[in-house]
């Protein structure tokens, strides 16, 4: 397994306790310390296409059932997620998504103006409604991260942390240091880093910018959301921002988000940052005067197709991928490993596995 | 935009010098600092030459630095009911340096304080009249402490030095070669007449319910609780280097470097006093003049200086020797002690991480709002880590302070 | 002469004088509980020049707000945890 972020992580971890014998490959000294690091942990279902519903339901049903052997310093919190609808336009698209998520048992609430006021008090007055996706919920990837990792190592993996991979091939992978660890196959779980280890892959960073404020217990109690995030998630060209905050077992408030292409600097930029949380001020003018004690950024790895690459590396038979999830590499992680295992041992699969297949998206590019 | 010539980060003793000596070389100069008046930590509340602020520079005083600006050569500040940013040619960082605080069991009961910390609040309002106080730690600040305490009524029961009797005796040989030294030395001894000045001792636990109530001491082999209710403990002094570090100013064993002209790595910034290495105040001043002076152009008066700053480097060593922090010291946490007091991280958790980074990410060390300034230097100590890069913004900053768009800044004016 | 302020700390009114800090006027005033820390355990003032973040109470509906850095104000309404 190259990588020990959320996915890595959680292949190993399903990997070991199917049988094989894992050994984990991670740049960092400690697990959890690239993109996992960076995302927010919110655990969404999502209904963009039938094919991410389906990755992001069941990830949904698997993080339920590890909920209740996290640690609490995953800080596993079913708060919910509420799409903010601002008018009677975004309104129409909540009815929308209330019918879609219905129509496959996911438990949604459509609230009114007044139920979304009292539902969140510090957002502006007037907005129009929202959708109250209830089984949502939210954790700290990192430490969940290092969790799933520790799992792994309790079935008998080998976690080589300050280890860095240079170069993946059918019998195993070359460390910086130029020793060569054989193995059986080899996962590529380095999020938008796997373009360096598989360069035919077309992942490419989407950077993005966070914030996080001291602690104010109750401020916010749901994950919310703009019904504009999807119109910014789905440009795969244009920078964008949108409201996306999200409250922490601790009380904190992170505060998102940010998209954007072509650039390769983790430096916070300070008009991105301004035109982020200026957006969040405008959904909850309170915001303005909160501590706000860090920003970062990070790099999600983002698909033509905005679905990740989970399976065989075409041309390769002992070389597999699990990146390519954009946003939702915390969310997606757990299925993720989930249909990576049942491939590599032949097993079926929960839900159809092809939609993810990496030769989809080669296909389409080459 | 407000434009400035010279803007000056810090009024303390460095900080003050620079701006006066800039102001006197014709530059228009710009003063902020955090606090309500000019004299940083070590003059904070006292009249003197150097706190009386020349007419003509421009004082912004309850204000902070957030990040850099917008454009080159701007900074970003935020006070109590704004944002703004602040223009300039030539930059003096004078951003002083902060107390060492060593984590022991107890460290975070209410009336636990550093020794400077504990006089601050006294200089900001606090009666310590007929109050009982241990001062503990290391370096000449303690004596410092303990007289002004003193005078303001504080019963103060005893000085605890980490370093040895023979260290502080020779420290105290080599200051005869510094007459000012000498006689403030003496002046201290007076006012002090009848407190124990104990060497190679330290404060090993406080205690109490709700506040300190005692403290427990050793030397050597001897281990003692004094009752009190304030203790100030402080184990000398560390740099300021965040604002440095996030414009890109090299930094050397934790302090800003800088060349002969207090000029730092980066063109047009400039560095004085304790953020460039702990040296005392006289060696502050000297360094701020010849800032002051060289930011404006002025080499011919700053180099007049040059000699003035290697003496008082030569004190700036020995104080270094002297106090240097005793082994037994990373010794007093408990597994249970916390080290990290704005995330309440224990001691045996950090023991099981490999870095600053990774202590950070998997028990939250650092994540809080002091943004590892005190965590930071203790687990440096303790585990001989390196904290994280800077990131803006440098210290916690209102939301609505980190939008620069003008149109939004109007708007907010009114919601808020 | 120092002016003679009052304030309200967690609903009971307390003198104070003009140009102390909020920090000095909870210790004054024998409030040695400013916040009540992630782990519950009681906190204050620290190190006294805004750096340690130790001494957090909440100014006038405001959480978060560093008492060593603030000065007093007549009617403040200050609120340790």
């Amino acid at each position: 397994m190259v990588g020990a972020g959320i996915v890595g992580a959680a292949c190993a971890k399903e990997l070991a306790e199917a049988g094989l014998r894992v050994a984990i490959c991670e740049q960092n000294g400690y697990a959890g310390g690239g993109a996992t690091a960076a995302g927010m942990g919110h655990l969404a279902v999502m209904d963009d296409s039938d094919a991410q519903f389906a990755l992001t339901s069941y990830s949904q049903s698997l993080w339920r059932e590890l909920a209740q052997e996290l640690p609490a310093e995953a800080e596993y919190l079913a708060c919910g997620a509420l799409w903010v609808a601002a008018d009677e336009e975004e309104l129409r698209e909540v009815e929308r998504k209330f019918r879609f998520y219905q129509n496959r048992n996911v438990p949604a609430e459509i609230l009114d103006s007044k139920q979304l006021a009292e539902a969140e008090p510090n957002l502006r007055a007037g907005l129009a409604g929202g959708l109250l996706l209830t089984a949502d919920s939210v954790c700290y990837p990192p430490c969940a991260a290092g969790y799933l990792t520790k799992r792994a190592a309790a079935t008998g993996g080998n976690i080589f942390f300050g280890k860095k991979v240079t170069e993946v091939s059918e019998s195993g992978v070359r460390l910086e240091d130029n020793t060569f660890l054989t193995a059986g196959l080899t996962v590529i779980a380095t999020g938008a880093a796997a373009v360096r280890l598989a360069p035919e892959i077309d992942v490419h960073p989407r950077k993005g910018h966070l914030a996080i404020t001291d602690r104010y217990p109750g401020f916010v109690r749901h994950q919310l959301i703009e019904l504009g995030y999807l119109k910014n998630a789905h440009s795969t060209t244009a920078d964008s921002v949108a409201f996306n905050v999200q409250p922490r077992v601790t009380g904190q408030i992170l505060i998102g988000s940010s998209r954007q292409f072509g650039v390769e600097d983790a430096v916070a930029e300070g008009p991105m940052l301004s035109n982020m949380l200026a957006r969040a001020i405008e959904y909850m003018p309170a915001i303005a005067d909160l501590s706000t004690i860090r920003v970062w950024t990070g790099f999600r790895a983002a698909t033509p197709d905005n679905l990740p690459l989970i399976g065989a590396r075409p041309g390769y038979r002992r070389i597999y991928l699990a990146t390519g999830h954009e946003g939702l590499g915390i969310s997606t992680s757990l299925a993720t490993a989930s249909l990576l295992a049942d491939e590599i041992l032949g097993r079926d699969s929960a839900i159809p596995r092809s939609p993810y297949e990496p030769s989809r998206s080669v296909a389409v590019h080459a | 935009m407000n434009e400035v010539d010279v803007l000056v980060i810090g009024a303390g003793p460095a900080g003050m010098a620079a701006a006066m000596r800039a102001q006197e070389s014709g530059a228009r100069v710009a003063m902020v600092d955090d606090n309500w008046s000019a004299g940083g930590q070590i003059w904070r509340g006292v009249q003197n030459s150097h706190t009386r602020t020349p007419a003509g520079i421009r004082m912004f005083w309850g204000t902070q630095v957030v990040a850099r600006g917008t454009a080159e050569r701007t900074l970003l500040l935020e006070d109590s009911e704004k944002a703004f940013e602040l223009a300039f040619d030539k930059l003096i960082l004078a951003t002083g340096a902060r107390e060492i605080y060593l984590p022991f069991p107890g460290w975070t009961l209410p009336g636990v304080m550093g020794a400077g910390g504990l006089q601050a609040l006294v200089k900001s309002g606090l009666g310590i009249q007929g109050k009982t106080v241990v001062i503990a730690g290391s370096g000449p600040l303690l004596l410092a402490v303990a007289a002004y305490l003193r005078k303001a009524g504080a019963r103060v029961k005893l000085i605890a030095e980490q370093a040895t009797t023979k260290a502080v005796s020779s420290f105290a040989f080599h200051m005869v070669r510094y007459p000012m030294k000498v006689t403030q030395a003496t002046a201290l001894k007076l006012s002090l007449h009848g407190v124990p000045y104990l060497r190679g001792c330290w404060v090993e636990a406080a205690e109490g319910e709700g506040r300190v109530q005692r403290v427990r001491l050793r030397q050597g082999r001897k281990s003692w609780t004094e009752d009190c209710d304030y203790a100030g403990i402080g184990y000398g002094l560390y740099p300021n280097t965040e604002l440095a570090a996030l414009l890109g100013c090299r930094l050397r064993t934790n302090a800003i470097e800088v060349n002969e002209w207090q000029r730092t790595s980066v063109d047009g910034v400039f560095a004085a006093g304790e953020c460039t290495g702990i040296g005392g105040v006289d060696l502050s001043l000297i360094e701020g003049e010849i800032a002051g002076y060289a930011a404006c152009g002025d080499t011919a008066r700053a180099s007049r200086l040059f000699g003035a700053r290697s003496r008082a480097k030569r004190f700036a060593g020995a104080l270094d020797r002297t106090f240097r922090l005793r082994e037994e010291l990373r010794t007093l946490p408990r597994p249970g002690t916390i080290i990290c007091r704005c995330e309440d991280v224990q001691y045996e958790k950090l023991q099981q991480m490999s870095s600053f980074r990774a202590a950070k990410l998997h028990t939250r060390c650092g994540m809080g709002p002091c943004q590892a300034r005190i965590c930071g230097v203790a687990t440096e100590f303790l585990f001989g880590w390196r904290t994280d890069s800077v990131r803006p913004p440098i210290l916690p900053v209102r939301a609505g302070s980190l939008i620069t768009r003008k149109e939004f800044q109007q708007e907010s004016s009114i919601t808020r | 002469m120092p002016e003679n302020l009052t304030i309200e700390v967690n609903g009971c009114e307390l003198p104070a004088k003009a140009g102390m800090s909020v920090a000095a006027a909870l210790f004054q005033a024998g409030e040695f509980r400013f916040r009540i820390s992630a782990s519950g355990q009681p906190r204050a003032a620290l190190c006294g020049m805004g750096i340690c973040f130790e001494c957090r109470v909440t100014i006038d509906g405001q959480a978060n707000c560093r008492s060593c850095q603030i000065l007093v104000r007549d009617g403040m309404v200050i609120r340790t945890s």
